[in-house]
Formats: structure tokens, C-alpha cells, sequence
């Protein structure tokens, strides 16, 4: 599967943005270590929310026809794309009230609380609805399980802390809870990565026997009937070779969670917390990599591949 | 009515007229241009609906070449009308054909995400997915005569390789031919369902070797026909 950057920073920037703005939400309810202050509520959320504008602006680099763009919200009824779509351009109202109520003093009440709320399941709904953009395709078998929705949650929520807890330094907050928080984002998205690549490891989908009906003998392809490459080649022809896999995925453990474990468990200081951000964003960038450079769609079975 | 295509891998020689006649037929249509890309340089490429793909089945000498011509299966249980955000992609009630409405198309690839068989292309110069029409603009025109209202593959083919009606009659060609054969449909276990069946090639028992010596009549024949000839 051919990864394209576009896609690649849309869901990383967006996943990170509404974990952020999810936590920051959350931590306004239920009180970690202590009630957020306003800077801290209004930079976050102003932050969150560019996140993810830059992240769907950038999905729109991915079309070819962008100018019926607007028409991608129509079929939420059965189209996961669609309800990811509609679920964001929902998410904007709800989430400026929510800090517009904060902007303007009312953080006590119990309509800016039941706000909150909103935010946090509506941001969990729509990173949930982003994985499952993925995993609903069967002609994907690596991405057809649960731990592609519950992956994109965990590291979602897990840039998000690490992003919370850096903001709540800066503005000189106590961040004792939060880091346990963070390490424990760290931990869960870890092992669920860790799942993930040892699940996806082996082939183990549909065959070029079930591709073309011969079940009974060795098939294998003769002439792919083109001599050139095709619009089917080069979106999913493209496959990393193994060592090269292996040594990104350790990529993303040592930047992704081990360094910026390492880092919050090392006490706490805001310069640390930022450089544990940022490198644990470019483990989850490598990932999202990995995550769409791993894929075999059924149809290179068509193009010389035994197994997906 | 459930439109569809039947190919006989018994009878198909990979000769590509099929998809020549499909390139042809949809350089106007309701599909519009296939566009080419550089055609007349060095990596010639482009958008076809119609591919054909060659397998060798077994090994050497229980061995054969089947080819695959593959176009869209129009599906009954169709993911890419499922996924298609903007509704683009439609199958059609009246008789289960699935389009690309160019209209609507964003291109946004995740209809040929979902498509097992790579059914569906993106035109780079118009910016949209296409796909084959079942020539939906063919086999309704009531311009061109009874016989000429059927796809362009199937009307091309020279060996009558493939098939074209309506699966939900049950005395149609198509219908019968597959009861006959034992017709299969490719990767069922998506459950996809598609329409478009293959028949599988006939089974055909390889030719006797010639590893017995001749008896003693036979040689006498043969030496008697040979002095006659000659």
C-alpha cells in the first residue's frame, strides 16, 4: 500500500488533537492533581483544534477531485468516511462552546460540565470513526481487526497527554497524576502496537487459489498483462522489504514510547515533557508509516503475490 | 434483474480483444475518454476496465495457461457502494449494474480500497474514479439493433468466450451455462457476492504417450502403407 503523506499527517496531527482536547476536557471534570486554569483550557483547546484543521486540510492534498469534497458527508449512513467527515464538522460548534463558556468565566457551571462531556465522547467517536475508515475493508486483512480502531485511539490519547501534561508545566500547573497518566497511555499504546505487528505478521488472508477459483493446484502468475505499471501498482504494489520493516518498527518503540517513558518517568520538568512530545509524535508518524507501507490489499494476489 | 458477465476459461485465448473493444467502445460513452498515459513513450500506461491476467495452473507437464480477463464483478453485497462517501458509487435497482457517478466523484480512492478485484481506477486527467458500465449506454440504446445491444467485450469476443444476460432468469444463457459448468465466483470468502462467474476449464485427459513398442501387425502395417506411399 502505498503511503501517502497526506493521509499519514491528517491522522497523526487530527488523532493527537483530539486526545488533547479530549484529556483537556476530562481533566476538567474529574480534577487531576488540580482544576485547570483558563490559560491552560483556552491555549489547549485553541492548539487541539488547529491540530485538527491542519490535519483535514491536509486530507484534502490526498483527492483528486476536491471540488466535490463537500458532497464527502452524504452517505454516513453506511460509509465510515462520511461519518468521520460529519462527526469532525459537529465537533467544531461543540467544542467553541465549550471554550467559549470557558473564555468568558462560566467554568463552573453545569452546561459548560455537560459540554465537556460532549467533547470528550464526540472527540473519542470521531478518532474512532478514523480507524474504522480502515478496518471496515476486508480486502485489507491486516487492517481488518479491532486493534486498528483501538490503536488509533490509545495513540491519540497518548499524544494527547504527553501534549497536556507539557501545556499544564508551562503554565505552572502540578503535573504529579499526569504523569502517571501519561505513562500509562504510553504503556497500553505500547503492548497494543506490540499486538498489532505480531497479528499482522504472517499472511494468513485470502490466497491466489480463492483469487482465481483453482483450489485444487499450484497457481502461480504468468503475465500480468501490462508492461508497465497501472493505477492498481501503484497505489498497493508498494511493499518495503522485510528487513527495512523490522527496523522501523523498533523505530517506533525505542521514539514512539520507550524514549519518552524514559523521559516523564525521569521527573518532570517542561523541557522534558516537550522533547518526550515531540518524540514520541515522530514515533507515531513512523508508525502511521508502517501502518499503511505493511498493508497487502487482496489485489496483488492478481499481481504475483501467494498470499495476503 | 442482475445484470452480468460469464467467462469461459475453457475458451479464452488471452488475445485482448476484449479489452481493446472496451477501451474503444468507452472512448465516448457515459464513462467519457479512457485517459492514456504516455502513450507513446517509454512506460506506456493508462485507465483500462477490462484486464486480462495469465496464470499457469500446476506444474509442468499437468500444467495450463488460463487467463483471467477481469473487469468489474458488480457485486450484490458491493463495498465500493458502501464506503463511497459521497455516493458516487451506485448500484443500480433495476438491474444490479454498480457506476461511478462522475458527477460526484471525489476521488478520494476508497472505493478501490474496498474493490478486491481492482475494478476501479483513478483517471488522473479527470480526477475521478471509472470503472466498467457493463456498457449500460450500449445495452440500452435503442438505436443500435437487438443484437448489438450487449457489451463490447462480449460482441468482440472471437472465440464466444463470454457471456452476457440476466442472472436472475433461470433459462437465460448465462443462467444455464453456469448451472452447466459449474461456474465460480473469485474470492467469495470476502463475502462480496459477485455476479460475474468463471467457468472453470474443462477437464481433459491428457493424450496417452506412445511408451509401448509397436507390435509385430502394427509394424507390418506400417511397412505395407509406406511402400504404397512411396
Amino acid at each position: 500500500m502505498h503511503p501517502a503523506i497526506s493521509v499519514i499527517f491528517f491522522t497523526v496531527a487530527s488523532g493527537a488533537g483530539y486526545g488533547l482536547i479530549a484529556l483537556l476536557a476530562l481533566s476538567s471534570l474529574i480534577t487531576i492533581d488540580a482544576m485547570p486554569t483558563r490559560g491552560v483550557v483556552l491555549s489547549g483547546g485553541i492548539a487541539a483544534l488547529c491540530a485538527i484543521t491542519a490535519g483535514f486540510v491536509s486530507s484534502t492534498f490526498h483527492l483528486a477531485n476536491p471540488r466535490n469534497a463537500w458532497r464527502a458527508m452524504s452517505r454516513f449512513r453506511t460509509s465510515w468516511l462520511a461519518r468521520e467527515g460529519l462527526l469532525a464538522v459537529l465537533f467544531y460548534p461543540i467544542a467553541a462552546l465549550w471554550l467559549l463558556r470557558w473564555w468568558l468565566g462560566y467554568d463552573d457551571s453545569v452546561i459548560t460540565q455537560a459540554l465537556a462531556v460532549l467533547t470528550v465522547l464526540w472527540a473519542m467517536a470521531t478518532v474512532f470513526s478514523t480507524g474504522m475508515i480502515y478496518a471496515c475493508l476486508r480486502t485489507i486483512p491486516q487492517w481488518n481487526t479491532s486493534l486498528t480502531p483501538a490503536n488509533y485511539l490509545l495513540l491519540g490519547l497518548m499524544l494527547g497527554s504527553l501534549a497536556l501534561t507539557s501545556l499544564r508545566l508551562y503554565w505552572g500547573e502540578p503535573v504529579s497524576r499526569m504523569l502517571v497518566v501519561n505513562i500509562g497511555f504510553l504503556a497500553t499504546a505500547g503492548i497494543m502496537k506490540f499486538l498489532y505487528f505480531f497479528w499482522v505478521g504472517t499472511p494468513s488472508g485470502p490466497t491466489v487459489n480463492t483469487a482465481t477459483s483453482f483450489n485444487r493446484a499450484t497457481v502461480r502468475l504468468f503475465d500480468v498483462g501490462h508492461s508497465a505499471g497501472t493505477f492498481l501498482t501503484q497505489e498497493f504494489g508498494y511493499q518495503p522489504p522485510m528487513p527495512r520493516i523490522r527496523v522501523l518498527r523498533m523505530t517506533v518503540y525505542v521514539l514512539g514510547f520507550i524514549v519518552p517513558a524514559v523521559l516523564v518517568a525521569m521527573g518532570g520538568e517542561f523541557n522534558e515533557l516537550m522533547v518526550a512530545a515531540l518524540i514520541s509524535l515522530a514515533g507515531v508518524f513512523v508508525e502511521r508509516w508502517l501502518f499503511f507501507a505493511e498493508a497487502r490489499h487482496v489485489v496483488t494476489l492478481y499481481h504475483g503475490r501467494q498470499q495476503v | 434483474m442482475r445484470l452480468g458477465l460469464v467467462i469461459d476459461l475453457d475458451v479464452c485465448v488471452g488475445c485482448n480483444a476484449c479489452a481493446v473493444a472496451c477501451k474503444q467502445w468507452n472512448t465516448s460513452g457515459t464513462t467519457g475518454p479512457l485517459t492514456d498515459y504516455q502513450p507513446y513513450q517509454k512506460n506506456p500506461s493508462g485507465v483500462w476496465f477490462n484486464r486480462i491476467r495469465n496464470f499457469e495452473v500446476g506444474d509442468y507437464p499437468h500444467n495450463k495457461t488460463v487467463h483471467f480477463p477481469m473487469s468489474c464483478m458488480h457485486c450484490e453485497d458491493a463495498w465500493c457502494v458502501t464506503v463511497c462517501p459521497t455516493g458516487a458509487s451506485y448500484k443500480r435497482k433495476e438491474d444490479g449494474i454498480v457506476l461511478v457517478d462522475q458527477d460526484k466523484c471525489m476521488g478520494c480512492n476508497y472505493c478501490a480500497w474496498a474493490c478486491p478485484y481492482g475494478a476501479r481506477e483513478l483517471d488522473r486527467e479527470d480526477g475521478t474514479m471509472k470503472k466498467c458500465t457493463l456498457c449500460v449506454d450500449r445495452i440500452y440504446d435503442k438505436k443500435l439493433a437487438p443484437e448489438d445491444r450487449q457489451p463490447a467485450c462480449v460482441i468482440t469476443c472471437p472465440t464466444h468466450a463470454r457471456h452476457f444476460g440476466d442472472f436472475d432468469d433461470p433459462n437465460s444463457k448465462v443462467s444455464c451455462v453456469v448451472r452447466e459448468r459449474g461456474g465460480q465466483a473469485l474470492m467469495p470468502e470476502l463475502g462480496y457476492k459477485p455476479t460475474n462467474m468463471y467457468l472453470p476449464p474443462r477437464a481433459v485427459r491428457q493424450e496417452k504417450q506412445h511408451d509401448r513398442r509397436p507390435s509385430l501387425v502394427d509394424r507390418v502395417r506400417e511397412w505395407v502403407n509406406r511402400s504404397v506411399m512411396r
